[in-house]
């Protein structure tokens, strides 16, 4: 059975359930600032991190998210998080 | 190689426990000062190795990586780098790991190690980690990194003298040359951190981590908000309330010391420019000291305890519609005591053009200054009745006021962020540090360090300004039968003043009020009484009670909105534009902060008072 976050189905971080663990696939850096993709970078956000979207924002727009990525929990806007496609660990394939 | 010019740093990620590791090793014996060129804070202090000999000690700017991203940054790599002006090369770098999150924290210790330069490495927060159910084998990581491991608990002093031998064994060695390590790109350094991390932990157990069950209730989307309104309410009282009392002991002390002067001297120009110039200028700033230690009280715990970070993390959406970010939050809600703090919180901003935004919308935030101001002229002008169940008119002017000037600092921002600091849209990356208990030493030195710059500016800027004020409307000596006032050079410029003034509904009684109250507003309520020859001069209740009479006598009500209405807007405190001034580095912001905040008051105070008018009401 294919699953719904199945690999032809890209899923970014800011849509994954809140608690889930994922793995970051790719990131489009060139949707986001230099800056702030080095920064995101030096975090550990990059291809391959292991990460958990922990919480969500108050308002309406749900921004911004908070993301543990190890031992580590950093918080940045959905912007961000839509740069990075992400597959979700363990989801029924 | 001269031992005395010896110097170490410490470099490491943000939340390493870096500051705190610079206090239990270096004491209160620190100095704080700007690098030369930048706002980014340096300091230093003295480290006294095992051997008795003294060593200077600074710590870094928390940084990610020697890609710089922002002005921190650059600052921590020109000064590993060797070349940050007005800093030496540090002989030994101390990189600090948090021993909880040594994945993360080795991928810039690799950078770091990269130099080759005389390096040591602090395992810092040892305990914490232990919470965690994490325990670490320092020995299995100091072979993987090949440069001695100490595990230190900077707050509970273990590992200090361990560290300090240890730094003082890599000076010995410092024999003048580097020796590069190979360079490995950033992705192969991650992989290396994650081995070396993992080789270096002895057992994990999945206990569940406090700070997870902590953010479950304090991230909270429906619950974190109302918690940090309570927390914030309580802030508030603290300062407005608990300040009180020592701020009327100041404020005692300050007329005792005045009068002490008046009776010991013989009445001269001289005494009085002593008594009415220095003593009650600078005594009329220094009664704000009580707020400010308490408001920072509260910061620097929100700080230490991890919470500021959460804080910023639930006001980020509400920031981002005016085009600034989570992080202008708490400088712009300290700015409600006084802008002072407020600006030099800025700091903690990484992104300049926020950091400008928020700096230049900070007196705009209602401070405590102004509100000696607002009680005296809502108290003569709006009649004191209820509208309704525990809502008073007088108090709903007054609130009035306060959301008046935060809908002004956010229209300004949305402006200025479309402007004069337009930027790509600021973003929010936070790291949101562990949970901790702050130390009380820590603490104390943090509210020390606050403490004495206050004072310091009190004790330079604004006595120049007070006296320079004084001189104003002393000078010239006023002939037979004239007053004083209307003799003095400002009694002149009140008069140039009242021309450009009148258009607006003020009269030249406010004209000359609102140039003493460029070195604090409050002064603006003094100098109304000493223009209308108030009695009880020494007495404050009396004064403003008859103060009150003299206004309705002389102010119609369209001119006593207008003037408050100014009072949201004008920027009528030198010690802000100075702080503006030493945060900006230079003259251009604090000028245009002047130019814009002027223009504002008059439009403001304009509008008010034709408004009112045209309703009929005076």
């Amino acid at each position: 059975m294919l699953s719904a976050y199945g690999s032809a189905v890209s899923v970014t971080l800011d849509q994954i359930p809140l608690g889930t663990p994922a793995r970051i696939d790719s990131v489009d850096w060139d949707l986001l600032v230099p800056e702030e993709a080095e920064r995101l970078r030096a975090l550990g956000l990059d291809a391959g991190a292991h990460v958990r979207l922990a919480y969500r924002g108050v308002f309406v727009s749900r921004d911004p998210l908070a993301v543990e990525i190890g031992r580590m929990t950093v918080a940045l806007r959905r912007v961000h998080a839509r740069a990075m496609h992400v597959e979700l660990i363990g989801a029924t394939a | 190689m001269s031992r005395n010019a010896c110097v170490a740093a410490l470099v490491g990620n943000p939340n390493a426990g870096k500051s705190a590791l610079f206090n239990a090793l270096t004491g209160a014996r620190q100095k704080i000062a700007n690098y030369p060129g930048v706002t980014v804070e340096r300091k230093a202090g003295r480290l006294i190795l095992p051997s008795g000999e003294p060593m200077e000690l600074v710590d870094l700017p928390g940084s990610y990586g020697l890609n710089a991203t922002s002005p921190d940054e650059e600052v921590t790599r020109k000064v590993i780098m060797g070349e940050q002006v007005g800093q030496a090369q540090p002989d030994v770098l101390v990189i600090v790991l948090d021993a909880s999150n040594l994945e993360q924290h080795l991928v810039f210790a690799q950078e770091v190690l990269e130099l080759g330069r005389p390096t040591v490495v602090a395992l810092n927060m040892v305990d914490l980690a232990e919470r965690d159910g994490l325990t670490l084998d320092s020995a299995a990581l100091e072979t993987a990194l090949g440069v001695p491991v100490i595990p230190t608990v900077a707050v509970r002093r273990r590992g200090l003298a361990e560290l300090s031998a240890a730094i003082a064994q890599a000076r010995d060695r410092v024999s003048g040359e580097t020796a590069p390590r190979a360079h490995v790109t950033l992705p192969e350094r991650r992989l290396l951190a994650h081995e070396m991390a993992h080789g270096a932990i002895l057992s994990e157990t999945a206990k569940h981590r406090i700070h997870a069950r902590m953010d479950r209730v304090l991230l909270h989307p429906w619950l974190g908000p109302p918690i940090l309104l309570a927390l914030l309410f309580v802030v508030f009282q603290a300062v407005f309330s608990w300040a009180t009392p020592f701020a009327d002991v100041l404020d005692a002390g300050v007329s005792g010391i005045g009068d002490l002067v008046k009776t010991a001297l013989p009445p001269s120009l001289a005494r009085d420019l002593l008594t009415d110039g220095v003593i009650a200028g600078v005594g009329a700033v220094i009664v704000f000291l009580p707020q400010i230690l308490i408001l920072f009280f509260f910061i620097l715990t929100m700080e230490a305890t991890g919470y500021m970070a959460r804080a910023a993390f639930l006001m980020d959406r509400l920031m981002a519609t005016v085009g600034l970010s989570g992080r202008s939050f708490i400088p712009l809600l300290s700015s409600f005591a006084c802008a002072i703090p407020g600006i030099m919180a800025t700091r903690s901003i990484t992104d300049p053009k926020d950091r400008l935004t928020t700096i230049l919308i900070a007196p705009l935030m209602t401070c405590s200054a102004r509100l000696p101001v607002y009680a005296v002229i809502i108290a003569a002008f709006i009649p004191h009745r209820t509208v309704g169940p525990g809502f008073g008119l007088q108090g709903l002017v007054l609130f009035g006021l306060y959301v008046f000037g935060v809908v002004g600092a956010m229209v300004v921002a949305l402006v200025l962020r479309r402007s004069v600091t337009k930027g790509a849209a600021s973003g929010f990356i936070m790291e949101l540090p562990k949970y901790q208990l702050p130390t009380v030493k820590d603490l104390a030195l943090g509210l020390f360090q606050r403490a004495w710059i206050f004072l310091r500016r009190a004790g330079t800027m604004i006595f120049t300004v007070t006296v320079v004020l004084w001189f104003l409307l002393n000078f010239p000596r006023a002939g037979e039968g004239q007053s004083q006032v209307d003799a003095s050079i400002a009694g002149h410029i009140a008069n140039g003043l009242a021309v450009v003034v009148e258009p607006v509904g003020f009269n030249r009684d406010i004209a000359l009020a609102i140039i003493p109250a460029m070195a604090a507003r409050e002064v603006a309520v003094s100098s109304l009484a000493t223009t209308y020859a108030v009695d009880n001069a020494n007495d404050e209740d009396a004064q403003a009670n008859a103060l009150e009479d003299q206004l309705k006598a002389h102010w119609t009500l369209p001119t006593a909105l207008a003037f408050l209405a100014w009072f949201v807007f004008a920027p009528q405190c030198m010690s802000t534009i100075a702080v503006t001034r030493r945060e900006t580095n230079g003259w251009k912001w604090p000028a245009f902060m002047l130019a814009y905040l002027f223009g504002l008051a008059y439009l403001a105070a304009g509008v008010t008072f034709w408004t009112a008018r045209a309703f009929g009401l005076g």
